[in-house]
């Protein structure tokens, strides 16, 4: 199995709640280290809120979460992403009234051993579109151009693992193809990748193992070539 | 006139522009990252003025009094930013995620404790400060001679914009908290303890305003009505300058304190009432001020706004066995009780004329007691200046107070979310303004009295039946609007303005209407309110009143129709027991604010309906998908 | 031919120097279903909220059956057929379904400022109907704001489609809903416009639902004219595949094409 490398993220028994509303039911799953692991679902599966509770943006989350073998499941978001964690959220979030550069600088954190080290001019290689606009306003960038900046700004911080919300949603299909080369590059890197997408094609081609998510229960695991192979749980969660 | 006078005059208007700026800045930088319009600021100010006079006193004996002011200074502001930590450690915290008008109610809670304190620490009187070591002569300009202090003022405004500037743009933290401005729950994904850049933000803010009242010291006494008075015109300045924007608050503070300084000249009766009046006319130009971003949010609702249901039998049984009681009561009660209780039918038409506007049109009044006062004074002119009777006056003052509504809510309807309660507010202070200046039409300051009832009514029974007559009739007349369709217009465009527009609603023109109904309908309270008491003065239409208003409708629960007028009952029996009993109304009132904002956000009627009714008659797996959809998309807060 | 139910000459729009749409121009005739695609900041949403009344062109002319409709306020175009649903649903949330199409009912009628009758009772009848058609009738009495996105969906189209339209603009109709219920909405607002002889003009990022169901299609890119025709043609433009199909955009729209036919 992959686990041979050891896991970069595991969680175990997640249960999240908004208010009195039970979203997630034991949601337990591992990422082990170097590995591109995809979290597939439809809308509303609980995908997202199965990542934000893993980075500490669910107020009322419970059961294990270990990040490199240390407990983050009670810490604030800040500490679990000083701990080497990346988040790369759905709506992306970018700060529109800062440049390119000062979105990065927020990223920015202290280099940390076992993980790919990043400047800002070896981000602008990864990206080269953002390179040309340093100075330009979040809010003035297209769709395309701020998930490129999503990216690279949760990078400055030097993660070990990176937690990516839908990155093809909403992108025109060429675009699509380009993160997904990204995100092999990425991989290349050491990087640690968990994916959340509904995009069956698009996960297909950069994970190798998956898990599938419905109701906020985990119904299936296995590799990515199993799930291929399986019909019947595609057309019972994934509807494609 | 002497060109040299008018440069003495110019020399002063940026000696306190820089004053308004110091204060306004604080405020505008609070409320750019916390998204939170502090009514204490003005408390923060005066805290300053009191801490310098108590510290100069203090420090100057021992260090000398050059080195013993100089330090004071800053360590009577570093003081307040530190009090305004804690505000941030205990309060804010809990409400950054409310609806403004729980932080408005919550940071007038603190005003409401910190005036009280004040009075208990330092007395009611004035206290002067020493003069600035250093600068306490004058210099010679243009042959007038001009204080030399005003100079270090003048100077303190434009030094502390660009050190703002440099710690904003050109440091890490300041880039930080730009980032934060718009999410800070990013950035703290991003690994930035977000919870410690907040509590930098109110240091900054609260050393500010500290700064602000310490400088002023010199050149006026410290004194308990600092708070109000600086924070109305520190609202206006923000507002003006577009609210969050620290260079858009400079210049407003330039263009207000100088026209301060020449309006005096002109026409010094309307000092008071000309920043409002700037505000009104920048708002109408610029609805987000002069360099103010718009607003994105475009729905007003209240967390647990349902659909509104017709009354349930058990309902109707209720509300009819209250009716007949109040028709019974004066039988069992007294002169003072029938009194108390048609206060009460006062103050619940108020309270429901104002949640007309707020709970069902989304539009939270922070001047709401102008319209209720418009009343009071409009039958109190009717019947003092022109001798009319309580018969017309009752008729014609609840329209007076309605052409009021008509002409303000003209301008504020083209606002929304905190600028429409900034700019009601403002208003609100137009009106109090006038009353209290224009002295031989209104009293001023001891109003006017001897407005009693015609004969027939004379009588406090037959008084007690009219009330309840006419409060009633307001009442019921507003619940059933409520239900029709101009309530329901009001209401949808409440929970999104985008589909009210795309389904052909002109939504600011219900607004106005809406808010010129409730205007009237507060016009009626005040009207019957004044022959009540015989008397009125500008109380019924200061801030304070507004806010008691706000109370009753939170108390009570905005969601529900029936909670203001619980909240207007209960509010006023509570008032007329404790007021008599403590010289701590305020702050005990302001206690209870914050217990309400924090701890029953639903109210009283609020809470018995969650209690006895489901939110929904759906099961819960139901419910858990609506909540998940929800909270995956990231849309609003999943229902509780 | 039939008089257009909407015509766009020369639209044009920039914001702070930036051109966000320049000088588009299209035809969308009656009965039928016309997209506009491109990749993301290509221009399509403001190219639609100035057709839709949200926003005011630089310069250019909107029409709508022959009748100027250029700058006017987004409840005028409505009062002249115009339905509208947004890209992230806008319902009144603390009203009832029903409510929510009664709303447009009792504008529609315009009484708005009624201040006597029950609301509540006002053209529930046909409020009704409509939520029939959608298929939400079931679920009329329950709270709008809780309800899953894709029931949220049907119950915005149904609000569009109450004052029987000419035109419905949909602003990425499926966005944010998966894959089976976009494809179900889309097959209903398809069968519903082509029965009741109603124009569509909407936007899609999905491109099994654009080449599903679109008549005509445009795309954008950088604010300019790229293609615009039959699926057919527009899925064969080597320089649309080159800026935003890609192959994987192409694979999509062969399959629902293959799956139209």
């Amino acid at each position: 199995m992959t686990q041979r490398n050891g896991s970069a993220l595991t969680v175990q028994g997640l249960n999240a709640f908004y208010g009195r509303a039970h979203i997630l039911f034991d949601v337990s799953l591992s990422v082990g280290k170097g590995e591109v692991v995809a979290l597939l679902g439809r809308n509303g599966a609980g995908k997202s809120t199965t990542l934000k509770s893993i980075v500490g943006l669910v107020a009322d989350a419970r059961g294990t979460r270990d990040l490199n073998g240390q407990d983050i499941s009670s810490q604030p978001s800040y500490r679990i992403a000083q701990a080497g964690l990346g988040y790369v959220p759905e709506e992306r979030r970018i700060f529109t009234n800062l440049t390119v550069m000062e979105n990065l600088e927020v990223g920015r954190q202290p280099p940390r051993a076992g993980a790919p080290e990043w400047t800002p001019e070896r981000l602008f290689e990864l990206f080269p579109n953002l390179a040309e606009m340093r100075d330009r306003p979040g809010g003035r960038m297209s769709g395309g151009e701020q998930q490129m900046l999503t990216i690279a700004r949760s990078l400055m911080g030097n993660p070990h693992t990176i937690l990516l919300d839908e990155p093809s949603e909403g992108l025109a299909p060429v675009i699509v193809e380009q993160m997904a080369r990204t995100i092999t590059r990425l991989k290349s890197e050491g990087l640690t990748v968990l994916l959340s997408e509904q995009n069956l094609f698009f996960a297909r081609a950069l994970s190798d193992r998956a898990y599938v998510i419905e109701g906020g229960r985990i119904r299936y695991q296995g590799t990515m070539a199993e799930l291929m192979a399986d019909e019947a749980v595609r057309q019972a969660y994934l509807t494609v | 006139m002497d060109p040299a006078f008018f440069f003495i005059q110019f020399l002063s208007g940026l000696a306190s522009a820089s004053n308004l700026f110091l204060i306004a800045c604080g405020l505008t930088i609070i409320f750019g990252v916390t998204r939170i319009v502090n009514f204490a600021h003005g408390s923060f100010y005066m805290l300053g003025a009191y801490l310098a006079y108590t510290l100069t006193a203090q420090l100057m004996p021992i260090l000398g009094d050059v080195v013993g002011f100089w330090l004071a200074i800053p360590l009577a502001a570093a003081a307040v930013g530190l009090l305004a930590v804690l505000m941030e450690l205990l309060l804010l915290r809990r409400i950054y995620h409310s609806h403004e008008l729980f932080q408005l109610l919550a940071t007038f809670g603190v005003v409401l404790i910190v005036q009280d304190l004040v009075q208990t620490v330092w007395g009611p009187e004035e206290l002067f400060g020493p003069r600035a070591p250093g600068f306490t002569s004058f210099v010679v300009i243009f042959g007038f001679r001009f204080p030399e202090y005003q100079l270090v003022l003048i100077a303190a405004g434009p030094l502390v914009l660009g050190a703002i500037w440099l710690l904003f743009n050109r440091t890490r933290w300041g880039n930080l908290v730009r980032a934060a401005t718009q999410d800070r729950e990013m950035v703290g994904a991003l690994g930035v303890n977000q919870a410690r850049l907040f509590t930098g933000v109110l240091f900054l803010g609260g050393f500010l305003a500290g700064l602000a009242g310490a400088l002023q010291l010199p050149v006026e006494p410290a004194n308990p009505f600092m708070d109000v008075n600086i924070i109305a015109e520190a609202f206006v300045v923000t507002v003006i300058g577009g609210m969050g924007n620290v260079l858009g608050a400079f210049l407003a503070a330039l263009i207000i304190a100088q026209l301060q300084a020449f309006g005096i000249l002109v026409f010094p009766q309307i000092t008071l009432v000309l920043p409002f009046l700037v505000m009104a006319l920048v708002l109408v130009v610029r609805p987000w001020g002069l360099l103010g971003k718009p607003e994105t949010t475009t729905s007003h609702g209240f967390a647990g706004d349902r659909p509104l249901r017709p009354l349930g039998r058990t309902q109707q049984l209720l509300i009819a066995g209250t009716v007949a009681i109040l028709l019974l009561l004066p039988l069992v009660l007294g002169e003072y009780g029938q009194k108390l209780a048609l206060e009460v039918f006062v103050y619940a038409l108020l309270a429901f004329s104002l949640n007309f506007i707020m709970g069902a049109g989304g539009m939270v009044s922070f001047g709401h007691a102008a319209y209720f006062g418009l009343g009071g004074y409009g039958a109190a002119l009717l019947v003092h200046h022109l001798g009319f009777g309580m018969e017309i006056a009752l008729l014609a003052a609840p329209l007076f107070a309605g052409l009021g509504a008509l002409l303000f809510g003209w301008f504020v309807v083209r606002l929304s979310g905190v600028y429409f309660a900034m700019l009601t507010l403002a208003f609100a202070q137009i009106v109090w303004s006038t009353a209290f200046q224009w002295v031989e039409l209104t009293g001023g300051d001891n109003g006017m009295i001897g407005i009693w009832p015609s004969d027939w009514a004379s009588d406090r029974t037959v008084y007690y039946y009219l009330s309840l007559l006419v409060c009633g009739a307001a009442i019921a007349f507003l619940w059933r609007a409520s239900h029709a369709p101009f309530g329901y217009t009001l209401r949808a465009g409440r929970d999104s303005t985008l589909r009210a527009d795309a389904i052909g609603i002109d939504l600011k023109r219900h607004q106005w209407l809406a808010f010129a109904l409730a205007g009237t309908c507060a016009g009626v309270a005040g009207s019957v309110f004044v022959f009540s008491k015989g008397n009125i003065d500008p109380g019924s239409l200061a801030i304070p009143t507004s806010v008691d208003a706000l109370v009753m409708v939170l108390l009570g629960g905005i969601q529900t129709l029936t909670g203001p007028l619980v909240g207007g009952a209960v509010f006023h029996l509570l008032e007329a027991q404790i007021l008599p009993l403590t010289d701590y109304w305020r702050a005990l009132l302001g206690a209870a604010i914050l217990v309400l904002v924090i701890a029953f956000p639903m109210g009283i009627a609020g809470f018995l309906r969650d209690k006895l009714l489901p939110d929904d008659d759906r099961g819960d797996d139901q419910r858990e998908a609506a909540a998940r959809g929800a909270a995956e998309k990231g849309r609003a807060e999943a229902p509780t | 031919m039939s008089e257009p139910v909407l015509q766009v000459e020369g639209l044009r729009k920039a914001f702070g120097g930036v051109i966000a749409v320049d000088t588009v121009s299209f035809e969308v005739a009656a009965g039928r279903l016309f997209a506009i695609i491109g990749p993301n900041g290509a221009g399509k949403s403001t190219c639609f909220n100035m057709v839709g009344g949200q926003l005011l062109p630089d310069a250019g002319r909107v029409q709508l059956a022959g009748q100027d409709i250029t700058g006017l306020p987004p409840r005028r175009i409505w009062r002249l057929g115009v339905g509208r649903t947004f890209q992230v649903a806008a319902t009144f949330t603390a009203m009832t379904v029903v409510e929510n199409v009664q709303m447009a009912f009792i504008s529609h009628r315009r009484r708005l400022r009624a201040l006597l009758p029950t609301a509540r009772k006002l053209y529930r009848a046909e409020a009704m109907a409509v939520l029939e058609r959608v298929g939400m009738a079931d679920q009329a009495e329950r709270q709008c704001g809780l309800l899953a996105y894709g029931d949220i969906k049907r119950v915005e189209l149904a609000i569009a489609l109450a004052h029987e339209p000419r035109l419905l603009l949909m602003d990425e109709p499926t966005a944010g809903m998966a894959p089976k219920e976009r494809i179900a909405l889309m097959a209903l607002t398809a069968d519903i416009v082509r029965e009741r002889g109603i124009s569509v003009l909407f936007t899609e990022h999905d491109m099994d639902v654009v080449f599903a169901h679109a008549d005509t299609l445009l795309v954008l890119d950088r604010g300019r004219t790229v293609a615009t025709g039959t699926p057919d043609a527009v899925r064969d433009n080597p320089e649309v595949q080159r800026i935003y199909l890609g192959g994987s955009g192409v694979e999509a729209a062969q399959r629902a094409m293959e799956a139209r036919a």
